[in-house]
């Protein structure tokens, strides 16, 4: 099964019906997607499709192939993305388990919502839970990220 | 004067005694024959109205913008509402296509189009008499025409899953409704009063 993952070609050895975040993680050694509940309920496995977030764990790997997967190993390649960059000037991650499937939740919502209120916030990561309770300071980086962002774009 | 009057009184004759124009491409609108009587078209929107109210059928069709969920039917999870592709959270983000809803529980149940209707095509909080009434008006059902909209219940595939994702189906089977929607159809889509 041939997959785009992080712009490179690969080929996989697996079942159609195998999660994608097994084959991420077991198959090509992309750990940092995280295994949270299985069920689609935390985020913690959020990568982009196209683009557009995904729950890795429940989407069985046939339904991606030949589409463009990124992972957070994919984002800071080259250099670190202005999302990532907030979350360590804001001291973002406590135990730092769901912090990958935040970040890649907070790009793609930067990409769809470029200046995006609290609101819009809450509304685009409330499917990404934190258990050590960072919400407020996810809520400031992502503002910070999307100040930066603008900035770039000579807004 | 007088001449003119006849020329008007002609002009206006020859129009009423003209054929309509005609294009050979447009099949003409016949009224549809109804083949159902009213009372049995009445029956079946009453069993169809039972299937509304379902939350298979009604936890996608709120009376809000978030989409329910459960047989309690209670709000959406995650605070999701049919705005929340505009902030880049899909439908699609978890509830995949073939997703693996379709073979263990508790996973988010799986179509290619798993997605909201518009505003207006709400089922909850609708008598039956109001539900009959939207149901029956294309500009509420994204111009579906009766037979149409029995086409949509007949073969939407997003809409069968509410008999196969393993969920508390509806109150009578997949089958049955279509059946339903061919009798209020065939009856002229009669609605009762209030």
């Amino acid at each position: 099964m041939k997959l785009n993952v992080n712009g490179e070609s690969v080929e996989v050895e697996v079942s159609e019906d195998t999660p994608l975040l097994w084959v991420l993680r077991d198959h090509l050694q992309l750990t940092g997607t995280k295994f949270g509940c299985g069920v689609a309920q935390c985020g913690a496995c959020t990568v982009h499709l196209e683009g557009a977030p995904l729950r890795s764990c429940v989407t069985p790997v046939h339904e991606v192939v030949d589409k463009d997967i990124t992972t957070i190993e994919g984002v800071g390649r080259d250099g670190l993305n202005p999302v990532q960059q907030a979350w360590i000037d804001h001291a973002v991650p406590q135990c730092g388990y769901c912090q990958s499937g935040q970040i890649m939740s907070a790009i793609a919502l930067l990409r769809f919502k470029p200046d995006p209120t609290d609101d819009d916030i809450d509304a685009a990561m409330s499917g990404n839970i934190c258990r050590c309770g960072t919400y407020p300071r996810i809520r400031k980086a992502i503002q910070a990220a999307a100040a930066q962002l603008r900035e770039a774009d000579g807004e | 004067m007088a001449n003119r009057l006849l020329f008007l009184g002609i002009l206006a004759a020859t129009a009423w005694a003209a054929d309509p124009p005609t294009d050979p491409t447009e099949t003409p609108v016949v009224p549809p024959e109804l083949t159902v009587p009213e009372a049995e078209g009445l029956a079946a929107f009453s069993d169809i109205y039972r299937v509304t109210q379902s939350p298979r059928c009604m936890n996608c069709h709120p009376a809000g913008d978030a989409p329910l969920q459960t047989d309690l039917s209670i709000p959406h999870s995650m605070g999701v509402t049919r705005n929340s592709v505009y902030v880049g959270l899909m439908c699609s983000t978890c509830h995949r296509s073939k997703g693996l809803g379709h073979t263990l529980p508790h996973l988010p149940p799986a179509d290619p189009h798993w997605r909201m209707p518009d505003a207006i095509q709400g089922f909850q909080g609708r008598t039956e008499a109001e539900l009959c009434r939207q149901l029956a008006d294309p500009e509420q059902t994204g111009d579906r025409n009766l037979d149409a909209l029995t086409e949509h219940v007949r073969t939407d595939h997003l809409l069968m899953t509410s008999w196969h994702s393993g969920r508390t189906p509806p109150p009578i089977s997949h089958g049955a409704l279509v059946k339903r929607f061919e009798a209020w159809a065939a009856a002229g889509g009669p609605c009762p009063s209030e």
